[in-house]
């Protein structure tokens, strides 16, 4: 094992320093208790993995926090009824991804009186098992709430396989416009605080650093006192400089180690999580209560009345928007999450999701709607990148559908952030290369599997059919030498016998007799 | 689940920018060196504005021939980069040149360095010091003839009609000044770079010869015979200067082209000091200022990485100084620059940044590499 490094210096490579916009938000509490939809669409997969298996059938009364999906395959999350009410149908509704693709989802129809289901009091949790632990974790369905939507409990199964020096809890909300981990940190630090304690517990963890950006100075102070009634939990404060909030970028800041490629952090000894994620997990260690809300902020300059609100999930972003006021004229782009990895929405009719860390309506000063020129290999990108890559190269590349070229400059390791475009002069849209150069390299590679699959079948098919062959021909030999043997045998009981009559007529020519070297040849 | 509310475009992240443009760009290169082209302006008069003037109108009606043939939109020319091109090349040549020398060339470096190669960012050589190739070994008369200073104003710079003249019609305005009452003998005379490779083929002393008469004050301030707006090492330095300050440009190429130069100019000097002019000499003579902070650094000829971009300046600087002390030419900044253009994809191939959780040659990083690096 190598020498833990306990400390970074707090510094990234590359990256960009977009203007904030937080202001807006950031001073204003959280909005609870919103009125209830006529709808709730709630999708049955909101995590990266394979679908819950839906339990409810079209007309089952459901109540809150009643599980209706059911984690299934090997990377999956359980589905929880966000409020109490009648299941309507479960059909394919349109999912808050810019391809507009259908998702099947639970669609609720709430009565109104939001009344939970029944939910004994857990015990102490800091008295329990860390896989117990883990495993109410999954039962509360909760996802890693920063923007990868991995299941919490799997990642937390991972971590207690190795040996973790450093658990780190991301606070750092490097996103332009969002401020929902900051009004959280604020809002609920104890919380976080517990929760980021009970991970520990789970991943025995030596140390556990909370990082938060240097631009939320309300929210320091509050993680920094409920911090110290506790103790062990440590504050660190990190530039605001994006993309801080990526984790591997962060890793670097907290820790100074790099994750090497195509490792994960736990290799290195190191483990992220979400504010957001600590606050789902101690809800559900604590209170036992499954995830089904989330805050997510509200903004833009389209918004009447921008702000953070604690949204049901399932719940038409239309009807968000109309908590906050309503829209103030037709905003040039629509986003789920921030402008910098954000994706536009296909329709105000899409749900919120557990990945839903904001909801943007932009207007038009505030996007970048320029139409690109060719690039003049200024290599502002190669600077900005965090990762150290050559983005100009792999976007050329990319163009040219050298795949293999790209992967080299960089592509294998591109984390998608975003800071090449932010900067680049001409406008070139290279973000959108890098998602289509990784696309198409996920196609080749599974064809390539299947041929290398086919290619198996064929050799395996083969070599069947050879030994069969060889058998073939073995039993062959063997039957021709038996009966090559038994020729011999008749042949040289004839010679025998002739040789004895001969023997009575003329005795010497005895060692001359074709018969005897026929019997010699036979015989090996 | 019925309505698309909204006409949106699909494009990806980032949907936030930071404003920068190809424009603002060029744009602010053309600052940075204004008050360098404004002293050689004023220094060399009205027949360095008309070349000026005329060479910065061919390179805009060239760059709209060229994307008009090539079917593209107009718009591009607001990009400036064909401006660029025709004021680094203006700047390159020799005060009162002949027009066509001004038009002939940027046409051809335009024409032939860049758009021959699919325009804006696909050329391998910078455009202006083609250009400049070009002319020098075509017309060597025209490119070493170096007018002395006639500030605007003064007793002897030519009016704008016999500006017209001198530019327009080749005509003789050495005569017209012997003929003056104030009898002026010499007009012109050799650059500084050109008298010092005739004083080493003379067998002079260099060292000796340039302590004794070399003006450095003079050279450094500007006022000096030289290129239309390479004569000032000091306002360059200033316009450079902001350039990387204001973040256009950063500091490897020229720090690592003026450094190179300097050391080799200096151990030259240090071990032979007949035959070799020492290092400020060199810094402030020529276009090796213009060179290292406005020529080598064009964005799409020179390296994207750091590291290239430092092996790319060290590159410059060592075959400038090859070419000033042992070429046939007296300078060498296209000649060197124009070189290294040609090496940069190669550069560019082989010295990338190190990835991270990679180690320099691209394999995955070790938990023993990590004790190093970090």
């Amino acid at each position: 094992m190598f020498a833990p490094r306990l400390f970074g210096s707090g510094k990234i490579r590359g990256g960009v320093h977009p203007d904030g916009r937080k202001d807006a938000t950031s001073d204003r509490p959280i909005l609870t208790n919103l009125p209830l939809p006529s709808r709730l669409y709630v999708p049955l997969n909101q995590h990266s993995g394979d679908d819950a298996l839906p339990l409810v059938r079209p007309g089952d009364r459901v109540l809150k926090g009643q599980l209706i999906g059911k984690a299934s395959g090997r990377v999956s999350a359980s589905i929880h009824a966000p409020t109490s009410g009648t299941v309507l149908a479960i059909e394919a509704v349109t999912m808050p991804h810019p391809s507009g693709l259908p998702a099947m989802a639970v669609i609720i129809e709430p009565d109104g009186d939001d009344r939970w289901i029944e939910i004994p009091t857990p015990p102490d949790p800091f008295s329990l098992d860390p896989d117990v632990l883990a495993s109410k974790v999954e039962e509360a369905g909760v996802v890693g709430m920063g923007g990868a939507i991995f299941p919490a409990a799997i990642k937390l199964r991972q971590g207690r396989r190795f040996e973790i020096q450093t658990l780190i809890i991301n606070g750092s909300e490097c996103e332009p416009f969002l401020t929902t981990d900051d009004r959280l940190m604020q809002e609920r630090a104890d919380e976080i605080v517990e929760g980021t304690r009970l991970i520990r517990k789970i991943i025995e963890a030596y140390r556990a650093v909370i990082a938060i950006e240097d631009n939320k100075p309300a929210a320091i102070a509050a993680i920094q006192a409920a911090a110290n009634k506790v103790g062990a939990i440590e504050v660190m404060v990190v530039p605001a400089h994006y993309p801080m909030g990526s984790a591997k970028q962060l890793i670097q800041a907290v820790t100074g180690l790099e994750v090497p490629a195509g490792k994960r952090s736990n290799d290195i000894g190191v483990l992220v999580h979400n504010v957001a994620t600590a606050w789902a997990i101690q809800q559900a260690l604590v209170y036992g209560k499954p995830l089904l809300s989330r805050v997510t902020t509200v903004a833009g300059a389209c918004v009447a009345q921008p702000q953070n609100v604690e949204v049901l999930f399932g719940t038409p972003i239309e009807h968000v928007f109309k908590v906050c006021g309503g829209l103030t004229g037709v905003p040039a782009r629509l986003l789920m999450g921030g402008p910098m990895m954000g994706q536009i929405l296909p329709s105000l009719d899409v749900p919120i999701i557990k990945g839903s860390s904001g909801v943007l309506a932009l207007s038009k000063a505030e996007v970048n709607a320029h139409t690109s020129s060719p690039c003049i290999r200024c290599a502002r990108c190669v600077d900005a990148c965090p990762m150290g890559l050559v983005p100009l190269e792999m976007a050329r590349n990319s163009r040219a559908d050298k795949l293999d070229a790209a992967q080299e400059f960089g592509l294998r390791d591109c984390i998608l952030c975003g800071s090449c475009a932010y900067v680049c002069p001409s406008h070139i849209p290279l973000v959108q290369y890098f998602e289509y150069a990784k696309g198409e390299l996920a196609d080749r590679r599974s064809s390539q599997q299947k041929q290398e699959y086919t290619k198996g079948l064929i050799d395996a098919r083969k070599e069947r059919l050879e030994q069969e062959r060889l058998a073939k021909e073995a039993a062959k030999a063997a039957k021709e030498a038996a009966k090559a043997a038994k020729d011999a045998a008749r042949a040289a009981a004839k010679a025998e016998k002739e040789a004895a009559q001969a023997k009575t007529q003329h005795p010497e020519s005895t060692t001359t007799s074709p018969a005897d070297n026929c019997v010699r040849e036979e015989q090996p | 689940m019925n309505s698309i509310t909204h006409e949106l475009p699909l494009r990806a992240a980032p949907h936030a920018h930071d404003r920068s443009s190809v424009d603002r760009i060029m744009l602010k290169v053309c600052l940075a060196l204004s008050p360098a082209t404004a002293y050689g302006l004023y220094l060399f008069g009205w027949p360095a504005i008309i070349l000026f003037v005329v060479t910065l109108l061919a390179a805009v009606a060239t760059e709209a021939l060229c994307l008009r043939l090539a079917g593209l939109p107009l718009q591009r020319l607001l990009d400036g980069s064909a401006l660029l091109t025709g004021w680094l090349y203006a700047a390159t040549l020799p005060p009162w040149a002949p027009w066509w020398i001004g038009a002939g060339g940027v046409a051809f470096g335009l024409i032939v360095g860049k758009h021959l190669y699919g325009g804006i960012g696909q050329n391998l050589f910078n455009p202006a010091m083609l250009a400049r190739v070009a002319v020098l070994i075509s017309f060597p008369v025209q490119l070493t003839t170096w007018v002395n200073p006639m500030p605007l104003g003064s007793e002897l710079a030519p009016g704008f009609v016999d500006a017209l003249a001198i530019i327009f019609a080749n005509a003789d305005y050495a005569a017209h000044l012997s003929a003056a009452p104030s009898g002026v003998d010499a007009m012109t005379g050799a650059s500084w770079l050109g008298a010092s490779k005739v004083a080493v083929g003379a067998g002079t002393d260099v060292g000796q010869w340039l302590a004794a008469d070399f003006p450095l004050t003079a050279a450094f301030s500007g006022h000096i015979r030289g290129s239309l707006g390479e004569t000032s090492a000091l306002l360059i330095l200033v316009g450079g200067l902001w350039l990387i300050w204001a973040r256009v440009i950063s500091w490897h190429i020229p720090a690592s082209m003026l450094g190179m130069l300097s050391l080799c100019a200096w151990l030259a000097s240090h071990f032979n000091g007949h035959l070799f002019p020492g290092p400020l000499f060199q810094l402030t003579t020529g276009a090796a200022m213009l060179g290292a902070f406005f020529i080598a650094t064009d964005y799409v000829t020179s390296p994207a990485s750091a590291t290239g971009k430092l092996l790319f300046g060290a590159g410059c600087g060592l075959l400038l100084f090859t070419i000033r002390s042992w070429g046939s030419f007296p300078e060498g900044v296209a000649f060197a620059v124009l070189f290294m253009n040609a090496l940069t994809p190669l550069i560019d191939r082989f010295i990338k940044p190190r990835a991270y959780g990679r180690t320099l040659g691209g394999k995955t990083l070790k938990h023993s590499d990590m004790r190093k690096i970090v």
